[in-house]
């Protein structure tokens, strides 16, 4: 699992978005909203979780192929300041939003969290992905039976030498 | 944006600043600074300054390459290309001022640009023209940092030089080098706003409570500001360098986090066209001419980006169109060699039309003003006593400015390898750095006016060859990725004892190869050798790169570096090279 946002800022940033009338089940977030994981009551994608290849990992998350969405609002940096905890977040005008999912295709296991979005909330994600190396990163909404992406390469660089 | 068609042919008048300047300016009319009344309302615009308080020469890139969509496209034109785009006369003073065509010979004949009390009296006759309350002074940044004095006074010197000059709006880059504390506390002495969009605290900053404009947005500074300019709205957006904390060492800035923002700067334009009934937006910007230039396409709202960060002296606006309509990109050198003047013809709600000029600072045209030269002498005098023995004389000039070398580098590269007895040297591309005539004698005050940061610690390291590799392609790669956006706006760092071919057009990962060593043996990839450098991101305990290269300019008639030791491929034609 290569999400940090069990980290305590982050869940914060959640919990306030959230104005309590979020139930979010984050897959990793072990220590917060255990009522909305039982509530989700899906499996732990594992296999998905486990791929090497985006598109695969695509395929066994959601068994279709995702079109573009300019209703997706996916909000990352150009350029990482901090490979280790790339701050992106998500949130979309789509209607009725069941999941969201990001993929990373240069990380060593290419898909980076998966939320279940239960009926009624506001899809709204920030979170912190661990990226080793420069690479798209890929946001998948699920609304209405449908998949919808949204994709932003992040740049990732040793630093130094600016100007 | 309300700019149409016919707006751009008065555009042309910005050249024509470049026509009429006299052959030989030293001889000059009065009137090389008259311009034409047009608008109600001016602004004048400085950036990256770096701190140069006195007269000097900067000499201009004779290599600037742009690659992709950006070749042959200003701000990639160096030479005569650059002369042939903008209307300029060859051999004139602005040929000597934009580019580096005949540059020692032209050094002679139109002596130094720039100093804070020629600016001085140049931007207070360009006000009085403008009228009481009709003009606004921007400076863009990259203001407290470039000399030794600047170094060792933390910024201080430029607030009140700055503030002397009248400077309205402020934004940053090299600021942000000495840290939030010295940050502030110049601040709360700058007469100015200090202007940043696009810095905010991080997630944990604003968790445990650090200082922000602003909880809700988490903004660290002030975005924007509105000034009653002839009783017109203009409002002021500042963008500050994007990239502070991956091209300087994070442990500078810790709590805050930069990036271009271009969705909060779209809602922060919109607001203040809509809340704000600004008559003019204008973004005054550390982004860099390219990042500038795309940011113009994707983003609406904004009439003019007065732009920095890349020194690029470009003597025309360039016009993008984006879905709102156009906006102009302007980039204004560096060292205090040029002064933009941007003469707005505002209407209600918006721009009617523009002119631009780019006025290069020749101090021998201009009388120097007397309260600032009083400045600038009691700030500078107790600093500088001990920096004024000649230390030695080079036998060329020196310079930093191009993409891949400059002379001064050579001699850091050279100082570097003897003092750490190291196969191979590396130097930042930096853009600052002063440009000083052959035989002249070299002081302590020179060498820090090319050396002069906050983090000059020098280090040996054993870097095995792929790393230097990887080293080297990530710097290409800041230079010349084909999207602005993942560009940092350096140049590529400099080497010694080493020598590669670089294909500037190629991805990361393939543009480098050929690395071999000053024997000739070529650099292989598990093979580990002794690299020295300075300002390094990560913390080094090494001497200050000042003291290295004076101790070894000062003790030995200086080698020189082989000055050809990258190949360049695939770049014929481009007029970001001038043709050998």
């Amino acid at each position: 699992m290569t999400t940090s946002i069990g980290r305590f800022p982050v869940t914060r940033r959640l919990v306030l978005r959230g104005a309590g009338f979020v139930t979010l089940a984050g897959f990793g977030i072990t220590s917060f909203a255990p009522a909305a994981l039982a509530a989700a009551n899906d499996k732990y994608p594992e296999d998905a979780f486990r791929q090497k290849d985006g598109k695969e990992a695509i395929r066994l998350l959601y068994g279709r192929t995702a079109e573009p969405s300019d209703q997706i609002k996916l909000d990352a940096p150009e350029i990482a300041e901090n490979g280790a905890v790339v701050p992106i977040s998500v949130s979309t005008s789509l209607p009725n939003v069941t999941s969201v999912a990001f993929v990373v295709p240069a990380n060593p296991n290419v898909l980076a969290a998966y939320y279940k979005i239960p009926e009624g909330t506001m899809p709204d994600i920030a979170n912190r992905l661990k990226m080793a190396k420069t690479s798209s990163v890929i946001a998948l909404v699920e609304s209405g039976g449908k998949l919808f992406s949204a994709a932003k390469e992040v740049k990732v660089t040793i630093g130094g030498c600016g100007g | 944006m309300t700019f149409r068609r016919r707006d751009f042919l008065s555009l042309s008048g910005a050249a024509a600043f470049a026509t009429a300047l006299p052959h030989r300016a030293r001889s000059a009319e009065p009137g090389v600074y008259d311009l034409e009344r047009f608008g109600n309302a001016r602004i004048l615009h400085i950036t990256d300054t770096h701190a140069q308080l006195l007269p000097g020469y900067f000499r201009e890139p004779s290599v600037n390459l742009g690659i992709g969509a950006m070749a042959g496209q200003p701000p990639h034109l160096v030479g005569h290309a650059f002369l042939d785009r903008f209307g300029i006369k060859a051999e004139s003073a602005d040929a000597y001022a934009f580019t580096s065509l005949e540059f020692e010979k032209s050094a002679a004949r139109f002596g130094k640009l720039g100093g804070f009390a020629h600016l001085k009296t140049l931007i207070d006759r360009l006000r009085n023209e403008a009228g009481p309350r009709n003009s606004m002074l921007l400076d863009g940044g990259d203001s407290w940092q470039g000399t030794g004095l600047a170094n060792t006074l933390r910024g201080a010197d430029m607030v009140e030089a700055t503030n002397l000059l009248g400077v309205e709006a402020l934004t940053g880059h090299w600021e942000f080098t000495y840290g939030e504390e010295t940050l502030r506390n110049n601040l709360a002495r700058f007469k100015g706003e200090f202007l940043a969009q696009n810095v905010f605290l991080t997630d944990e900053a604003a968790f445990n409570g650090a200082k922000a404009l602003d909880p809700a947005s988490g903004r660290v500074f002030k975005p924007a500001m509105v000034k009653d300019i002839g009783g017109y709205r203009v409002a002021v957006i500042g963008q500050a360098f994007p990239y502070v904390p991956i091209a300087h060492p994070k442990r500078f800035t810790p709590d805050w986090t930069f990036g271009i923002r271009e969705q909060e700067l779209q809602a922060l334009i919109d607001s203040l066209r809509s809340t704000e009934k600004a008559d003019a937006v204008l973004l005054l910007s550390h982004n860099g001419m390219d990042v500038d230039l795309k940011l113009a396409s994707r983003v609406h709202g904004l009439d003019v980006i007065l732009g920095g960060h890349t020194h690029d002296a470009i003597p025309q606006a360039i016009a993008v169109t984006n879905s709102g309509g156009t906006t102009l990109v302007t980039n204004a050198g560096s060292n205090g060699k040029f002064l933009g003047v941007l003469d707005l013809d505002l209407a209600g709600g918006r721009v009617r039309d523009v002119r631009y000029h780019l006025l290069p600072v020749f101090s021998e045209l201009l009388k120097p003003d007397a309260e600032m030269t009083g400045l600038i002498e009691k700030i500078r005098s107790p600093q500088v006593a001990g920096w004024s023995g000649k230390i030695t004389t080079i036998d060329r000039l020196l310079y930093r400015r191009d993409n891949f070398t400059g002379t001064v580098d050579q001699l850091i590269c050279t100082a570097l390898r003897r003092e750490f007895d190291a196969e191979i040297a590396l130097s930042p591309g930096f853009r600052w750095g002063a440009t000083f005539l052959a035989n002249q004698p070299l002081t302590m005050e020179d060498v820090l006016a090319e050396t002069a940061i906050t983090y000059p610690e020098t280090y040996v390291s054993r870097l095995t060859g792929s790393e230097i590799k990887n080293t080297l392609e990530d710097v290409c790669d800041n230079l010349f990725n084909a999207d602005p956006y993942h560009q940092q706006g350096g140049d590529m760092v400099r080497i010694g004892g080493l020598s590669y071919s670089c294909s500037p057009s190629e991805s990361i990962g393939r543009r480098i190869s050929d690395l071999k060593l000053d024997n000739g043996r070529a650099v292989e990839s598990h093979k580990h050798y002794s690299v020295a450098g300075w300002a390094a991101v990560n913390p080094q305990q090494g001497m200050p790169v000042w003291d290295v290269l004076a101790k070894q300019l000062g003790s030995a008639k200086p080698r020189a570096e082989t000055a050809d030791n990258v190949a360049l491929r695939g770049v014929t034609g481009n007029p970001g090279i001038v043709e050998q």
